[in-house]
Parts: C-alpha cells; sequence; structure tokens
C-alpha cells in the first residue's frame, strides 16, 4: 500500500460522502410516495398507501406504459440487429473508410440530444410524415444501435478468431459458422446490449418530446407533463418510486450474466 | 459424411446452400450485405435528418402562413440570432455551465475512483461499482424530479440545512441547474476514472514514493497524466450531455440553455432559427471530440 492511512481515512470519508450525494434524492423521493398529503413540503405529514391504488387505477399512465413497452421492444429489436451487422462488418472485415463508418455510428450519441431530436422532427415535419408512436420508435433505434455496437463490437474484439478460422477450413459456410461459432460466443453480449437499449429507449424524454407530436406519451413524457400538474403530483411519486425501484433489475440481471462486466460505461 | 462418400454432388443443393456457398467465396459481398442496412438506416434517418437541420438553418418561416418555405435560401435565420445579444449570453452560459459541470464531476469522481480502484478490497469494490452503476439504470427524469421536489422553498434542503441557516434557493437559481447537471452525470466520469486508474501499475506509485514522493506530488506528477485519457473519456459524456439538456434548466431554474432556444423555436414551427443555433452545440461538440481524440479518449471508452 502506497497511500498513508490518513488519505485513506479521507478517502472514505469522501466516498461516503459522494454516496450521500448519489443516493439521497432517490430516498427523499421514496419517502413521499407514501406521504399522505397532496403538497411536497418537506417533512411529510403521514403516511398512506392510498396514491398507490390511484396511480394503478390511472388509465393515462397504462396507456404510456404500453406505449414505452411497445416503443423500447420495438426499437431494441431494431438495434440489435442493425447494430450486430455493423459491428461484425467493422470487426471482421478491412475496406476503405473503415474509420469513418465507426464513427458514424457512435455520432448520434456523441451529438447532443436536442440537435437529435430538431433534426428528426424537421425532416418528419418536411416529408409530411405525421408524429407518433413509429417516430419515437425510428427515432430511439437510432441512438439504440449505438448501444448494441459498441457492446457486440466489443465482445468480438475478444473473441478468438481460430475457432471461425477452423470452421471455414472445415467447409462451413460463413452463415454456418456465424450461427454454429459466432453467435454463441456474443450471446451475453447481445443481452446486455439489448437490455441497456430497453433501458435507453424506456427512459428517454429528449429527442422523445421532439419526436412524439401532442398525442402520443411515453412514461417519462407523463411524467414530465404530470410534474407541472400540481395535484398529480403524488401519483407521479409513486411511478417514480417504481421506476426507480425496477431499475434494479436490469442491474442485477446484467451483474448474473457476464459477473460485473456489463456494468462497464457502454452508453 | 463426405470422406466415405468421395466428392459430394453439389448441384443437388438448395437455393439457400447455394446462396451461402456464393457469398462464401466472396468477403466484399458479405461486407456489403453486413453493411447495407445498419449504414442506410444511420445514414439515412440521422445524417440525412442532420444534413435537412442544416438546410433549414438557410430557409424562412413564412411570416403569414406560418410556414416554412423550403428551398428560398436566405440567412434571416442567423441574422436574427445575431442581431439579439440574448442569443450569445444563452450560448455562453449553457458552454459555461457544461464545463462547471464537468470540472465538478471530475472533482467528486476522483475520490471515489480511487478508492474503489486502490483501497476497497475486492467485495467492497463491486458493490462499489454497482452502487454507482444503478443510479445510470434509474430514470433521468425521475432524477430531476427528485432534486426539484429538494430544491423547493419549502423542501428538504431547507429543513436539513435550516437548523445552519441556509435555505434552499427555491427553483429560479441557474446554480440549481449546475447541482442537478453535475449530479445526473457523475458516474459517466466515476466509471472511464476508476477504470484508469485501476490500470496504473503499483509500481508506478511505489516508485515515485522511494524516490521521496508525497501523495501530493504523486498525485499531480504521477496520477493525473496517465488519467487524462479516462478524464477526456468522462468529459464528453458530462459535457455533450449538460451541453444539449433543456429539460433541467426548465424544470429547477429561471435560466434558458441552447436547448431551450431550439426546443421553444421548434415548439412554434420556427425551425429555421432553430436549425441556426443547433450549429452551435454542432460546432462545439465536433470541436470537442477532436480535442478528446488527441487527448486518447476513445481508446478509454
Amino acid at each position: 500500500m502506497v497511500e498513508s492511512p490518513l488519505i485513506r481515512f479521507l478517502l472514505r470519508i469522501a466516498t461516503g460522502l459522494v454516496l450521500l450525494f448519489i443516493y439521497t434524492p432517490l430516498v427523499i423521493l421514496g419517502v413521499y410516495a407514501f406521504n399522505d398529503s397532496r403538497l411536497m413540503g418537506w417533512p411529510p405529514t403521514g403516511f398512506t398507501l392510498h396514491w398507490f391504488g390511484e396511480a394503478a387505477a390511472n388509465s393515462a399512465i397504462h396507456e404510456a406504459l404500453v406505449n414505452s413497452l411497445i416503443a423500447a421492444s420495438t426499437a431494441t429489436l431494431i438495434a440489435l440487429l442493425l447494430g450486430t451487422l455493423a459491428a461484425l462488418a467493422i470487426q471482421r472485415y478491412d475496406f476503405f473508410g473503415k474509420n469513418s463508418v465507426s464513427f458514424l455510428f457512435v455520432l448520434p450519441i456523441a451529438l447532443p440530444g436536442v440537435v437529435t431530436g430538431i433534426a428528426l422532427q424537421s425532416t418528419f415535419k418536411l416529408f409530411g410524415i405525421g408524429l407518433g408512436l413509429p417516430t419515437i420508435i425510428v427515432a430511439h433505434a437510432t441512438f439504440c444501435v449505438v448501444v448494441a455496437y459498441n457492446n457486440v463490437v466489443a465482445r468480438l474484439r475478444r473473441l478468438p478468431r481460430s475457432p471461425e478460422e477452423a470452421s471455414a477450413d472445415l467447409g462451413a459456410t460463413p452463415w454456418m459458422t456465424f450461427r454454429r461459432i459466432t453467435l454463441p460466443g456474443m450471446r451475453t453480449a447481445l443481452l446486455s446490449g439489448g437490455l441497456l437499449a430497453f433501458a435507453l429507449s424506456f427512459d428517454e424524454v429528449i429527442v422523445t418530446l421532439f419526436a412524439a407530436g401532442a398525442g402520443t406519451k411515453t412514461i417519462p413524457v407523463w411524467i414530465f407533463s404530470a410534474m407541472q400538474r400540481p395535484n398529480e403530483l403524488p401519483v407521479v411519486n409513486v411511478v417514480a418510486l417504481v421506476l426507480v425501484l425496477v431499475s434494479i433489475i436490469p442491474v442485477w440481471i446484467a451483474q448474473r450474466i457476464s459477473g460485473g462486466e456489463a456494468t462497464r460505461i457502454t452508453r | 459424411m463426405s470422406i466415405l462418400g468421395g466428392p459430394r454432388d453439389i448441384s443437388r443443393d438448395g437455393t439457400a446452400k447455394r446462396v451461402a456457398r456464393w457469398f462464401g467465396t466472396r468477403p466484399g459481398a458479405q461486407l456489403r450485405l453486413l453493411l447495407s442496412g445498419p449504414l442506410g438506416w444511420i445514414g439515412l434517418v440521422y445524417v440525412g435528418s442532420l444534413l435537412v437541420l442544416l438546410l433549414h438553418a438557410f430557409w424562412v418561416k413564412d411570416a403569414f402562413t406560418g410556414k416554412v418555405e423550403p428551398f428560398n435560401w436566405t440567412l434571416r435565420a442567423f441574422e436574427q440570432l445575431l442581431s439579439n445579444p440574448v442569443y450569445a449570453t444563452i450560448a455562453v452560459r449553457t458552454i459555461g455551465i457544461a464545463l462547471a459541470v464537468t470540472v465538478v464531476d471530475i472533482l467528486l469522481a476522483l475520490p471515489i475512483a480511487y478508492y474503489m480502484a486502490r483501497v476497497a478490497s475486492p467485495r467492497k469494490r463491486a458493490a462499489l461499482l454497482i452502487a454507482v452503476t444503478m443510479p445510470l439504470w434509474a430514470s433521468y427524469l425521475v432524477k430531476v424530479y427528485a432534486w426539484r421536489t429538494m430544491l423547493q422553498g419549502n423542501g428538504f434542503l431547507t429543513w436539513i440545512l435550516g437548523p445552519l441557516g441556509i435555505s434552499a434557493p427555491g427553483l429560479g437559481e441557474i446554480s440549481n441547474t449546475w447541482i442537478v447537471l453535475s449530479y445526473l452525470w457523475l458516474p459517466y466520469m466515476i466509471l472511464p476514472i476508476y477504470a484508469g486508474i485501476e490500470r496504473i501499475p503499483n509500481s508506478l506509485l511505489e516508485a515515485s514514493a522511494d524516490l521521496g514522493g508525497r501523495a501530493g506530488m504523486t498525485f499531480r506528477r504521477v496520477i493525473l497524466p496517465l488519467l487524462i485519457p479516462s478524464l477526456a473519456a468522462g468529459s464528453i459524456f458530462t459535457f455533450s450531455l449538460s451541453l444539449g439538456d433543456y429539460i433541467v434548466p426548465d424544470l429547477v431554474s429561471d435560466a434558458k440553455f441552447i436547448g431551450n432556444v431550439i426546443y421553444d423555436n421548434s415548439a412554434l414551427g420556427n425551425f429555421p432559427v432553430a436549425a441556426a443555433f443547433s450549429v452551435v452545440p454542432i460546432l462545439v461538440m465536433v470541436g470537442y471530440l477532436a480535442a478528446a481524440r488527441r487527448l486518447g479518449a476513445f481508446d478509454s471508452l
């Protein structure tokens, strides 16, 4: 150990403070979900489960949830398909302009979301395409491709080439080699990439507000509009708590499939 | 099978096998097949709409019909932005906050990342990694909402800091956006710095100590220079995500950011002005990415 006891003590304190900073807002939110007052003052005035029932019976939330699930699953499927194809091309072939192409696939997350949003919206409007669930899916798939691509590329880089070469030497077609050798090797990468893409799409609001138009609401779009209406706040609190709790599931799955490797930063 | 049966009669194979064999000997065709889908999507949908956006910047919204007239070339949108100093103020404010957020996140991330990488036991390290990653999966909007409830005048911050004579700033201050954006993007900074510190060989730090380098000296002369690519990688996220955010400024402050101008104009159907102003974040990000690339950020992502 190079670090002196004093420095290790200070680092421990700083780590504790940062964790406190990260988790305090989430805990506060959890407490508000059980607050019996409609007002958002602190401290809460009493305990109730009433708002959970209201949230469960709210048809606007049901509709938004269905929209979110459709958008996220469709966008994830498109992203996995396109991202895998792109990753195979970049990682298994050499061609002119390869660097520019790989840069192109990362561009949608490097540029600010508001630019992606306004670009897509102005294009939809110019071509007379009505905004709704299909345009949300197109927008989400566009930035989810990056996530799938990043995960698969990272995996392909580490997969040894020799089994693929052996397969080809034994007379297998590229398709068979892919199906029997490459695909099993990148299965967990597809799973974690898909998980990340799904979560990203489910949570997205910056681009979604541009692509959604007036009629279609996803869960984040519903939260955004409801949080500006004071009498809806108790229900927003419940939805917020549920979303925070649900977000533990993908972390748990990611941890299971790869022993912590999927916690890598890949967005 | 063919080992015993001699040469196989390939003329009886089905279409699928023939297609597969045809591709098998032509890597160029394979590549085109693989790339056409993803490149078509990103090229048409994404790059295509970026080009449409840039074209809009040179068109103008008709004052009477309220519609954008395509292919009437003019610089009116840019003139409108340049003639009013408020747009320059907003651009400077946004870039300034994005930089300030990046600095705060580096300062907050360094100690916890260092602790995770070099001091914590393996068990603790795994737990901390999960603890740092978990908020990334929690809804962005929910976290902004949580801060909104904490920052309001009668909220949690006033309650806990009140005894010290400090009250929450309310929901108007521009400093709120600084705090909330730093909060949101902090994990994106912790993770690459953690990975960067973990890669530094212990022997380098021991050598520095043996040569009489104190902790501060070792940090400045050994650790920090080796962390530059990680810092640059993390800062791409903190900077870019702050630069384009319009929800946080809208929900926790009265201040307008670049994103708000773009969003508000698009809501009015004024795409030319929105498009002209989005040239600012695009140019800033292209410059930032180029600089980050030179610092080695792309090898640390």
